[in-house]
């Protein structure tokens, strides 16, 4: 078992590495370097700035120091934001994020798992063909179209819901509906089909045959093995979440990180995409090795190597 | 000779050795044709009512968005003056006049957005840029994909490691945020090899925004398709066809290539059919944020992107493009399971 967490965080580090890499590089593809802007900073104050960042000097010496800085913690210096670390940023916009992914999160799960579960005892019949569509319907559309079509209904058309800022409780049902609709659709369609097979195992008929009720049977033995999918699914949805909550925070205009990151892209803030791209991506690598592991923990019949 | 069998003995029953009959001779004559593989998948796609109306409107949405702009009597870039902010099927004033005094006056289905270029011709162009993006960028995939994969898998060892941790490093690398920072930078670079180098100069052409979004997805994308086509070759390189070919003087390339991948052609082309969706709406994701084609080229995610300014007074911008990007979207998903099913029933799960 520690042999497979220490291989597994090893490959993180590899990963992130890589990342942080391949991030200070594309900095210099950026024609102008990072302080690039439509105000062109003047010959002297362009050469202050390089020689206060360090980027007078070679590449070389250049990717060291920014690796210092990263082990350190350090993302950098907004551009348009004077005097913002992205330190800070990330620390005030990010709660906000987390907090309605989070919701999504639970709002997925509690719904896909009952949903995927009921659809396939009542295989065959409207109602598992109902889920079946609408869940084939939520993987088709895309994230945009749900959240603008949601602001659409509920906020332009019946005037029930704010569609603006994060305020009030009211605020975060639109949001957090929007986010958790791609991955309510994936978990229910996953449950169901993992459901299946566990409902086909001899074990069920067994438990059924030593006189479980069919609802000890249902939640002691299928729900517990049918659900194991779905925990590998955690991991790719997060980063779903993650993708999601750009254009959801935009749309909605919510003051986190991802609205935040979009904003950084059309203004071409490339610190700032570079300290909130290594961020989110530490963020995502670190949840996918807990993920991994944490699978290996619950389903004890995969081999750990 | 008594032919009557005694209850209980284990003397066998003469009557099991009678010759056959002429009735019987019948009925082990094949009698159908054997089937092909392709004729055999048809025919359980053709049985597949969903997967069949997926392929009709994805064939229509293709004709609208390749052949219907070509003679279409409005242009995606054409702004007409007078005409803008018109609703749907309404006419400018100027339009009017002319209607009266007995001109034809081709109507603005889908009205007109606020520089007052046709709204309908924009999504049909829209949708060929998403079309294009999806079928190209999947097209690379699968070339790069296969090949890769094929590679590592009939090679095994520490061929085979090596190429495999690379892919699992790939893997685990978060690809949005990646193809977010590539599509911001890539653009410099590629602007500057096409205007400096002369057998780039393609690249201007086509339009830097998608042809960086080629190079992002194939970067990133083909590690899945890899995984696939390792698995098929695997299992198929210990078949005995192999081994045969193998003996008979065969070069890994030609095994590769006449037995391995032609016989994961069905999970290739299910593979492939699949990740033309996921392109899409990646696409869409990318111009809804900004980072797609550049204006004034329209994709379906920055038509829904500007409408969404005005979405109180004019909804049906927002709800046009994303419409028929859903159905795309959809229809493509819905082919995809069509085909697993038909060509490649072990991949259902």
């Amino acid at each position: 078992m520690s042999g497979y967490i220490i291989k597994r965080v090893i490959s993180a580090i590899v990963t992130l590495f890589l990342v942080a890499t391949l991030t200070f590089f594309l900095m210099y593809l950026v024609p102008g370097g990072p302080f690039l802007s439509e105000k062109a900073p003047s010959q002297q104050t362009l050469k202050a700035l390089e020689e206060k960042y360090g980027l007078d000097q070679p590449i070389g010496v250049q990717y060291l120091n920014y690796m210092k800085r990263l082990i350190r913690g350090d993302l950098g210096t907004s551009l348009k934001m004077r005097g913002q670390e992205v330190n800070d940023i990330i620390k005030t916009r990010f709660p906000v994020s987390a907090k309605i992914g989070l919701m999504a999160v639970i709002l997925a799960i509690c719904v896909g798992i009952p949903l995927g579960s009921v659809a396939a005892l009542n295989r065959g019949n409207w109602f598992d063909r109902l889920i079946m569509f609408l869940s084939t319907l939520g993987i088709a559309i895309p994230g945009f179209v749900v959240a603008t079509v949601l602001m659409f209904f509920f906020g332009v058309r019946l005037r029930i819901l704010p569609t603006f800022g994060l305020t009030s409780p009211l605020h975060y049902i639109l949001p957090v509906a929007a986010l958790a609709l791609y991955p309510t659709a994936y978990i229910s369609r996953l449950m169901r089909s993992s459901m299946l097979d566990v409902l086909g195992q001899d074990y069920m008929r067994t438990a059924r045959a030593k006189g479980l009720s069919q609802f000890k049977a249902l939640f002691k033995h299928a729900l517990r093995n049918a659900v194991l999918p779905v925990v590998t699914y955690l991991g790719p949805m997060l980063a779903g979440i993650l993708t999601g909550s750009f254009v959801v925070e935009k749309i909605f205009t919510i003051p986190g990180l991802g609205s935040q990151f979009v904003g950084s892209i059309t203004d071409r803030d490339y610190p700032l995409i570079m300290g909130t791209t290594i961020f989110l991506a530490f963020l995502l690598i670190t949840m996918n090795v807990i993920v991994d592991i944490a699978y290996k923990i619950i389903d004890p019949r995969i081999k750990l190597k | 000779m008594d032919n009557k069998k005694k209850p209980l003995s284990f003397h066998l029953d003469v009557s099991d050795f009678l010759p056959a009959d002429e009735r019987e001779k019948q009925s082990m004559v094949v009698m159908r044709e054997s089937v092909s593989f392709w004729k055999d998948g048809f025919r359980r796609l053709r049985k597949n009512k969903l997967a069949m109306a997926s392929l009709v409107v994805i064939i229509i949405i293709m004709i609208s968005a390749f052949i219907v702009p070509s003679f279409y009597p409005y242009s995606y870039e054409q702004q007409i003056r007078g005409s803008e902010n018109l609703g749907i099927m309404e006419y400018s004033d100027a339009e009017i006049e002319r209607i009266k005094s007995g001109e034809e006056v081709f109507p603005h289905i889908l009205g007109t957005d606020s520089l007052g270029r046709d709204l309908m011709i924009r999504i049909m162009v829209g949708s060929k840029i998403s079309l294009l993006v999806g079928i190209v960028a999947s097209a690379i995939i699968l070339v790069i994909g296969s090949a890769y994969g094929s590679i590592a898998g009939y090679f095994g060892g520490k061929v085979d490691m090596i190429m495999m941790r690379a892919v699992d490093i790939i893997y685990t690398v978060p690809d949005i945020l990646i193809i977010i920072l590539l599509s911001v930078t890539l653009k410099f670079p590629l602007k500057e090899l096409a205007d400096n180098v002369k057998a780039f100069a393609w690249i201007n052409t086509v339009g830097i925004g998608l042809i960086s979004i080629f190079v992002v997805f194939s970067l990133l994308y083909w590690v899945g398709m890899a995984r696939i086509v390792r698995g098929q070759v695997l299992m198929l390189k210990e078949q005995e066809y192999v081994v045969a070919a193998k003996a008979l003087g065969a070069s890994d390339s030609r095994i590769i290539k006449k037995h391995l991948l032609t016989n994961s052609i069905g999970t290739l082309i299910v593979t492939t059919t699949l990740q033309i969706p996921s392109s899409i709406f990646t696409e869409s994701f990318l111009s809804f944020l900004g980072l797609g084609v550049s204006a004034p080229m329209p994709s379906l995610g920055s038509l829904a992107s500007q409408a969404i300014g005005g979405i109180s007074s004019y909804p049906h911008r927002l709800m046009a493009p994303a419409i028929v990007i859903s159905l795309i979207i959809l229809s493509f998903n819905l082919l995809g399971d069509g085909l697993r099913d038909a060509f490649d029933p072990r991949l259902k799960n």
